[in-house]
């Protein structure tokens, strides 16, 4: 069995693009974090290293052109790690 | 497998070996994703030792490590387009960049970890363990997810200079780049990790 589709090869100029909204969020983490937001702060930057995340996945990973068996693969991951987050975190708070 | 003839090419599959590589990279996840969480509970056990000793860390060293990253990361990105345009020399060179810059992420870190060191804070040092639980959690989790951060970097810096000779050498070529595609791969896991690495680590203080 082969798999003679061609590959989706990606431009140069997206993966430029890519990287520099990649440095963009990077700098904003900084500053967002450098002002005291409290609480909000660490939900900020880490809504942000989530969508560079995201980003990562989709653009540099490729995700966005591989099949759905992997696309759901990999969601099902970061399904499965949410879960092991939320379960442990109502251990320690209800405990 | 029995008739290994230079006419008949090799049975492969470089879509199960995608597949592989991508299983293999939900165990990394995992890996890491577990020391997060050792890193979250401990944070909610201890906010102002993990605040405080969060602001011993250097965030210029850290955010110029994650510039690195996030270029290098683009550069074997680009390196895989250029082979699969079957522009080999312009492969060589992206991959010749990225490992460049995997060892500036090493040297980086070889000095924010020497200042550390020079202060007498290194795991098992008497200051180490002279500081209070919450400071020491936030340190052995320091040294620990950035040491295996870099031992990935290092294994990654391998496998991109492997894949850089087997072009070399042809054995990797545009119809042939499961190698590079899937230590692309690698290389896009550790920019991937570093991410959340740096903001909860030097950011959230």
């Amino acid at each position: 069995m082969t798999h003679k589709d061609l590959p989706h090869i990606t431009e140069y100029k997206t993966l430029g693009i890519v990287l520099l909204i990649l440095l963009l969020l990077t700098f904003t983490t900084i500053e967002v974090t450098s002002f005291h937001l409290r609480a909000a702060t660490v939900l900020v930057a880490l809504l942000i290293a989530g969508v560079k995340g995201y980003i990562v996945l989709t653009y540099f990973m490729h995700l966005k052109h591989e099949g759905l068996l992997l696309r759901v693969l990999v969601s099902a991951v970061f399904l499965l790690y949410a879960v092991i987050v939320i379960i442990t975190f109502f251990d320690y708070m209800y405990r | 497998m029995e008739n290994h003839s230079s006419h008949i090419e090799e049975p492969r599959d470089d879509y199960a070996a995608k597949l592989g590589m991508w299983l293999f990279i939900f165990t990394e996840l995992l890996l890491f994703g577990g020391l997060f969480l050792v890193y979250s509970i401990f944070r909610y056990k201890f906010p102002v030792q993990f605040h405080q000793a969060a602001l011993e860390l250097n965030v210029t060293i850290g955010a110029i490590n994650t510039v690195v990253l996030l270029v290098s990361s683009m550069t074997v990105a680009m390196s895989l387009a250029a082979l699969q345009k079957s522009n080999t020399k312009l492969a060589k060179i992206l991959l010749l960049i990225t490992v460049f810059c995997a060892f500036l992420f090493l040297v980086n870190k070889y000095f924010e970890w020497g200042v550390k060191f020079e202060e007498g804070l290194y795991p098992g040092s008497d200051l180490m363990l002279q500081l209070e639980h919450g400071s020491l959690l936030y340190f052995s989790l320091y040294f620990f997810m950035t040491g295996l951060h870099a031992l990935h970097i290092i294994i990654g810096m391998i496998i991109l200079l492997v894949a850089y000779f087997k072009i070399n050498s042809g054995k990797v070529n545009i119809g042939k780049y499961a190698l590079l595609e899937n230590g692309a791969l690698y290389w896009h896991l550790v920019d991937l990790i570093w991410i959340f690495l740096f903001p909860l680590l030097y950011l959230i203080s």
